[in-house]
């Protein structure tokens, strides 16, 4: 299992901010599949993968218990 | 490499004249300094097909944020020659007009001052994962996005 954060304009699809979801792969790549099948409405934004508290790319491999979905930054 | 304590950046909503005033002020007893440069952020109200922002509520990865916020304070440190450096940025609802973000720096001479605080707040919008709900007067909503 692993724990997935979802933020911002990612919450209205998702209706929570985090969920345990079932994960036996090993990138970043696969466990958006997983995702984005529970939660097709995410395949149309634009959303970057954190983990460990770095931004990482599909390429990685998952390593942490939790990552974090996150939506374009607005702050400032 | 200095390091310095991580501090504390959020603050819950708008960032008062006077939580600024006083920030400004606890400097005086810092006699090194010479030059002092102050960036805010102020919510403007966008006009977007017709409809006006009126707030923007503030949400953020708060964990990762404090790590990064850390991280660009340790960058900052290491690039320009600063005496003290501090950041704070709103969390919930702040109203058009009213302040989101508020960086201040200071240094013994005025050049790097400029530099600085132009790092900063760049880092800051590219780096930290703080997200906007802009609120427009009809209580309808949109996400903003940094440009």
């Amino acid at each position: 299992m692993i724990k997935v954060k979802y933020f911002g304009m990612l919450t209205e699809i998702t209706h929570c901010s985090e969920e345990q979801l079932a994960f036996s792969g090993t990138t970043v790549e696969e466990l958006l599949k997983v995702i984005v099948t529970k939660h097709p409405g995410l395949k149309s934004l634009n959303f970057q993968v954190a983990q460990n508290n770095d931004i990482v790319d599909l390429t990685a491999k998952v390593n942490a218990d939790l990552i974090a979905l996150l939506p374009p930054f607005a702050g400032g | 490499m200095k390091t310095h304590k991580p501090k504390k950046v959020f603050i819950d909503g708008a960032i008062s004249s006077e939580f600024i005033a006083n920030a400004i002020a606890k400097h005086q007893s810092k006699t090194s300094i010479g030059a002092h440069n102050i960036f805010l952020g102020q919510v403007r109200a966008d006009n977007i097909d017709g409809k006006i922002v009126s707030a923007i509520e503030y949400t953020a990865y708060e964990e990762m944020a404090n790590d990064k916020f850390h991280e660009i304070r340790e960058a900052a440190f290491e690039k320009f020659d600063l005496t003290c450096m501090h950041i704070y940025h709103s969390l919930g609802i702040v109203k058009t007009g009213e302040i989101c973000l508020f960086v201040f720096v200071s240094a013994p001479r005025r050049k790097v001052v400029f530099k600085a605080i132009e790092f900063l707040v760049e880092e800051i919008k590219a780096k930290a994962p703080i997200f906007g709900k802009e609120i427009f007067e009809d209580e309808t909503h949109q996400w903003k996005v940094n440009s």
